[in-house]
Formats: C-alpha cells, structure tokens, sequence
C-alpha cells in the first residue's frame, strides 16, 4: 500500500469514528454552519463534537502548518481528506472568513507572530473575522476608498464607513483598508486589523431584498488602531486587497462548481411532472452550458495546480461562473410556477427558493462585477489598449 | 488524467500548428482552390503530406500501420485544420471513416486502410438522409441478393462524396425506418454501378454530395462488422465525428477569435483605437469565455472517447452544441466588429463565419445536440 492508501484508510477510520451522523447531513440553514468566534454558540452536540475532534486533529485547516493549527497536510493527503469527507457528506467543521480569505493572506505576507497568534486563533474557531473593503463611495472602484487613519505616533485613529461588512454584527475582528496617505491612491492605504469592540465601532445589518441581512454597515469614529495591527507594508495593503481578492474570485469561481455544472433539466422535470417545450429547449441550452462550464472548472482546477493558468483566468471563471448560477435559479423560478412565489411556507422550507433566487443576483456584483470581470479579461488576457 | 494536454500532445500541437500555418494556409490552400473552381474542393499534394506527417493514420492502429493514438491527438490536427480554414479530407477520411473500418474484418482493413496511411485515398460518410442530421431514421436499404447486397437510396450532406475512393454507407438491412436496430454499414467503392452523384458546392466552398443508390449490387465482404449490427458501430462512427467537429469549431473559433482581437488594436477610429472602446471590450471578453468554456469540453469529450468512458455520448453532444453556440459567437461578431471590411471578400474573417455554417450543421447542429442532452439526462 502506497502512502497515500495508507492516509486514506486512516482517515476513513478517523472520520468513521468522530463525524457523528447528523454532520452528514446537507446543510439546510445558516444555523447549520459553525462560524466559531468569542459570541458563538453550537446548535446541537453532535455540532460541538464534530468540531472539536476537527480542531483537536488540525482539520479545520488540514492544510496550514502544524504550528498555525492546521494539520500540515500535502496537497495530495488535503485532496484525500475532501475526498473521504465528500463521500460520506461530511459538513466542513468550521467555516470562516478567517479560513478563506484572512488566513491566506497572512500566510503569504504576515510575519511569524502574527502568524502564530492570528492563525491559531481561526485554525481554532476562537475569533471570527469580517472583512472592511467597500464603502458607500467605493464599490467597483475600491481603490478610492476614504475611511481614514491618522497616524498619532504609536497608533492611528480610524473615522470612516464600510458598506457590504459580511456578518460584521456577529464578527469579532475586522481586516480592514484604511487609507493612510491620501496623496497616493493606490499606495496610500494600510491593510489593518482590529478588535470589533474598540471604542468608536458599531455595525448596522441591510436587510436584503432576499429578506435576509447577511451584509452589514459599519462605522468607525476615532477608533484607536495600534501601530503593530497591519499585514504587508503601511500603505501597500492595496497588494495585499489584490492578492485576496484573487483568492477570493478563484475561491467564488470554484465554490460549489460541482453544483453549477450539474444539469437541472432531469431535476426539475422530476419536481414538476411535465415542462412546456419551449421551457425544456431553454433548459437543455442551460444544461450545455452548465456541463461545458463543468469541464472548464476541472480544467482550471488542473491547471492552477501545475501553475499553467493565466494569472487573471479566475476573473473568467467568476465572470462564466457566477452568470450561469444566476440563470440556474431564473429557471428554477420559471419552472417552479406559481409554487416557488410563496415566501413563508412550510412548503417552500421559507421561501428557499425564491431566496435563493434573489440572493444570486449578488454572484455577480459581490467580489467584483462581471463589468470589472470583463475589464480586467480585456485588459490583462485580451491585452486590449487603454483598458 | 488532467485537463490538459500532456507535454508529448503540447509538442504534437506545436509542430502541427507550425505545419499548418505554413502550409494549410488560406491563402495557399482555401482560395486557392476556392479561385481556381476545384472540384475536388481540397489539394491532393497537402492530404500527401499530411500522410508525411502521419496525421492520416494518426487514429489507425499500428497493426495496420498507422500511429495508433487518439481523439486528443486527432483534434489538436483538427484544431490547426479549423484555425486555417484548411480544406482537408481529414475529418470524413481520418476519423470517420476510418473509425467505422476499424470495426472492420481483416481483409476489409487491408484493403482500404494503407491507401489512408499513405495519402492515395480519400473516404467519405454516408450517413443523413435530408437536410438535418437525423441518424435515429435510416431509410437507405439494402436487400439481400445472392452472396451480397443491393442497395437503393439517397444520401445528403456526404462531405468529398465526389472525390472519395469508399464511401461508408449505413444502410437498413432489416426492421423499420426509425428502428434502432438493423442497420448495417457497408464500405462502398467509388466505381461500383448505380451509385451516383449530384455534386454541390457549399457556402464555405467545401464539397459534398447528394449521392443515390439505385440498386448498387455489393460483395458480401463490404459489410463493415456484422449485418444488422451496424449502429452500435455508427454510433461510434458518430461520436469521433461530433467530437472531431467540435475540435475542428474550436480552432475556427479561435482563429476567428485571434483575428479580431488583433483588429481591435489596429483599426483607429474617432482617433482612438476601436479597442479602446469599453463596448467592444467586453464583447471579446466575453467571447473569450465562450471559445474556453468550449474547448475545455471538446477536451474533455476527447479522453472520455479515448478512455472509453460510458460518459463520452454525452459529453461528445455537450461538446458539439457547446462549441456550435460559441464558435457562432465568434464569426458574427467577429464580422461585426470589423465592420464594412468584414463584409469583403477580400477579408479573410468573412470565410470563418461561411466554414462555421458548415461545421456548426455536420454533425448535428446545437438544437439536435441539446436535445439529446435533455434526453440524456431523462427529460
């Protein structure tokens, strides 16, 4: 038996032995998802447990280091884990801005105690991150973000808005883009973190047309920032809001693309009983699309590992992406009828579908709008002038 | 296996690309034969060389002499094929034909498969019946006559019929018109009595035939497998086939793709270069997502075909309508974004949307192909 054989056995007797049977069950709501974090609370114990043996053994980040609290998996053993726990349905153990998007870039730019500290805290669901990139003026156009921090010699002093804050109400740090040389647009702006209970921060939710509030507004008002709480370089946090939001468009584009290159046509037919002709041509048009899409992310996939994508390819993924989800869920409304309209029933599980339908139109604004997909395809594979 | 092709394909790919463009050109290939009213609508001396090069065994077993490799290898020929708009006997020679006689007896092998290798012969498909590829309804029949068959029928859309030495038929040999079973294929000479043809030019000035059998007597040894068990054979024959067009729509589309791309950061207007434009920006953008949507699943339909996967059918027809939808995308608006120009003949982005007409019916077109993916997937 090869290494890897042996991993695998391992791991599937691990997770036999600790993934109580309630955490293989799909997701259904968002009390569902661990978050972690100083105000969270578990929703049963088979939640608690699953999620401390996953701490305990480093697989909440399986492949951090062991010192960062991950379990210093290879790529090759971190595959076998996602294999072992997809095949048995497992739920992640912990889901986290922290894991995703924070924790990458610390990786690549912290230094060895932020590292330590910070990344210890999220491997081990103590602290939940939000993150503070847009603001009411700077959406598409991130870089001319205001929110501004004044330099007092051993610490900054915050004042300004973010807009579009993820769960910022239930967060307890912020990573933050704090301009801090307003002469310099693109080099003028700090990558800071910060506690969420400093004096001088409150957070109000949006209530979405989804009815759901998962963004909030956050307003900072002579909040007092130490002057060591930075990633990178003061005024370079703008390389390290790029190197995140490619992680974050990669992340977007290869997130659930198992579900997006599933066809939807034989589920729906399934759900309604007969589809007007015409309903069927358009969904066997979606299900090419989704099935091509399908093998364009596996492509993708297997080319990032061995570094043959274009460095600005996940900006197409994102774009093709998140465009087909949304006509996925147009058409599940479509065939849905009259059924799906309803908002509160039991029926519809409270609206999941219309919900779901709306919370899609989002795919293509959040994380950069299919325009800046296109801009940045133009100009960075396309090489079109002045783009 | 990855997604991509290996370094031995990626070397494949250079060389053939290098090839082609020198000399599958369309300025030495397509108008000049298109110029000069070849009736053969392809060059002999190119299909030579492309022997040469082993291209026109690339799919033959190496027992019959030929490079024993796969539908990768054979799209990255056809990719090259599509980009140059090379007129070549490949597609209906190489992969089609050749497919079905690789289900062939020996002798049947023996007979036609060196002139293939070595470039002496040309071979057509004889499959649709109309002006739509329906392959589910054969109504050409042949009856049995003594040792062999008389075949009475019309074929459409035989792409080189006119210029092929065989011709592979698929016949009915028993049951109903639009009966699954009963089919049999049969490798048809060019000189056999009764068979003939009404050759067509075609809008990329490509040729084919509308072809009739009226009763064409066959030796019981041009049956290609067995009688009446001929469409698990076709429907390998059209697999290779949808998945070889799909590989040669990609290098249409990138070729048509490429172009404008480049006429984007020339052509000044309002004194800025179109390309500056956020209109057109996004255009190309977006088809630059199409045309890689599309050729990753063309890749994809070529190793589940080489692996033998039962997920191949499904995919070759996801590849076909796939890459029908976007390389369409790219001739219109590659004809559109060159404007006035684009509509001259002298311009050579016009002839990809007239090779893209073609290529998007051979085959099957997107409409069919979609369909067999809803009835694929149970609705």
């Amino acid at each position: 038996m090869s290494d890897l054989d042996t991993f695998r056995a391992e791991t599937r007797a691990w997770l036999e032995a600790n993934c109580p049977p309630e955490m293989r069950e799909p997701v259904r709501d968002d009390q569902d998802v661990y978050w972690g974090g100083r105000k969270a609370t578990f929703k049963n114990d088979a939640q608690k447990a699953w999620f401390e043996a996953c701490r305990d053994k480093g697989y909440t980040v399986p492949a951090w280091p062991k010192e960062y609290g991950g379990a210093g998996l290879s790529p090759a053993e971190a595959k076998v884990l996602r294999e072992e726990m997809a095949r048995i349905g497992a739920r992640p153990p912990l889901s986290s801005f922290g894991i995703w998007m924070l924790g990458p870039a610390l990786l690549h730019f912290g230094t060895e105690e932020q590292k330590k500290k910070y990344l210890n805290e999220i491997a081990r669901g103590e602290i939940r991150w939000c993150q503070g990139y847009s603001e009411p003026g700077s959406g598409s156009d991130l870089v001319s973000l205001q929110t501004f921090g004044e330099d007092k010699g051993d610490h900054w002093v915050v004042n300004g808005q973010k807009i579009w804050t993820s769960y910022a109400d239930k967060a307890d740090w912020i990573f933050c883009l704090v301009r801090t040389d307003k002469n310099d647009k693109y080099r003028g702006i700090t990558f800071m973190l910060f506690d969420m209970e400093t004096p001088g921060v409150s957070t109000k939710p949006i209530l979405l047309i989804s009815g759901n509030s998962p963004f909030c507004e956050t307003f900072f008002d002579d909040v007092k920032v130490p002057k060591d709480q930075y990633v990178g370089e003061i005024n370079r946090g703008w390389d390290v809001a790029k190197y995140l939001l490619g992680h974050e468009r990669e992340m977007i584009s290869g997130a659930d693309s198992s579900e997006r290159g599933a066809g939807i046509g034989a589920m729906l037919k399934r759900q309604t009983g007969e589809l007007d002709p015409v309903l069927r041509a358009e969904l066997a048009m979606f299900d090419v699309d989704a099935l091509a899409f399908s093998a364009m992310g596996e492509k993708f996939l297997d080319e990032v590992k061995v570094g043959k994508a274009h460095p600005a390819q996940p900006n197409m993924m994102k774009y093709a992406g998140t465009e087909l989800n949304k006509r996925r869920h147009e058409l599940i409304m479509a065939a849905g009828g009259s059924a799906v309209l309803e908002w509160e029933s039991e029926e519809t599980d409270g609206g999941k579908p219309a919900r779901s339908w709306l919370r899609t139109k989002a795919n293509s604004i959040e994380g950069g709008t299919s325009e800046v997909m296109l801009n940045v395809i133009s100009k960075r594979i396309l090489e079109l002038p002045g783009a | 296996m990855p997604l991509y092709h290996t370094d031995d394909q990626t070397m494949l790919s250079d060389t053939v690309g290098q090839f082609m463009a020198e000399e599958g050109a369309i300025a030495k290939q397509l108008r000049h034969w298109r110029d000069r009213d070849c009736k053969d609508g392809f060059g002999h001396a190119l299909w030579k060389q492309f022997a040469e090069m082993g291209f026109t065994g690339i799919l033959v077993g190496e027992d019959d002499g030929g490079l024993g490799m796969g539908h990768v290898e054979a799209g990255i020929v056809l990719e090259e094929i599509g980009r140059n708009l090379t007129p070549s006997p490949f597609l209906t020679s190489a992969v089609l034909a050749g497919t079905a006689l690789q289900h062939g007896s020996d002798d049947l092998r023996g007979r036609w498969m060196p002139g293939l290798v070595s470039g002496e012969s040309v071979f057509a498909v004889a499959i649709d019946e109309g002006a739509k590829h329906r392959p589910e309804r054969i109504r050409t029949r042949a009856e049995k006559s003594g040792n062999g068959f008389r075949l009475s029928g019309r074929k459409d859309f035989v792409v080189y019929g006119g210029s092929a030495d065989m011709i592979v038929v698929a016949a009915r040999t028993s049951g109903a018109d639009d009966d699954a079973e009963g089919i049999t294929l049969f490798a048809v000479p060019k000189d056999v009595a009764g068979m003939s043809h009404d050759a067509v030019r075609l809008v990329d000035s490509s040729m084919a035939t509308h072809t009739t059998f009226d009763n064409v007597e066959l030796d019981g040894d041009a049956v290609i497998g067995e009688v009446d068990g001929g469409r698990e054979i076709l429907n390998k024959v059209l697999m290779a086939g949808r998945v070889g067009a799909a590989a040669e729509g990609v290098g249409v589309a990138r070729g048509a793709m490429d172009m404008t791309v480049d006429y984007l950061k020339q052509r000044k207007q309002f004194g800025k270069l179109i390309g500056e434009f956020q209109a057109l920006q996004h255009r190309a953008a977006h088809l630059y997502s199409e045309v890689e949507i599309a050729r990753a699943v063309t890749i994809k339909a070529q190793q589940l075909l080489d692996a033998g996967s039962e997920k191949a059918d499904l995919m070759a027809s996801v590849a076909k309508a796939k890459v029908g939808k976007a390389a369409g995308l790219a001739v219109k608006e590659g004809v559109q974004m060159h404007g006035g120009i684009g509509m001259t003949d002298e311009y050579d982005i016009g002839l990809y949307m007239k090779r893209d007409r073609a290529l998007a019916e051979f085959m099957g077109d997107v409409y069919y192909h979609a369909g067999r993916v809803a009835e694929m997937s149970g609705y």
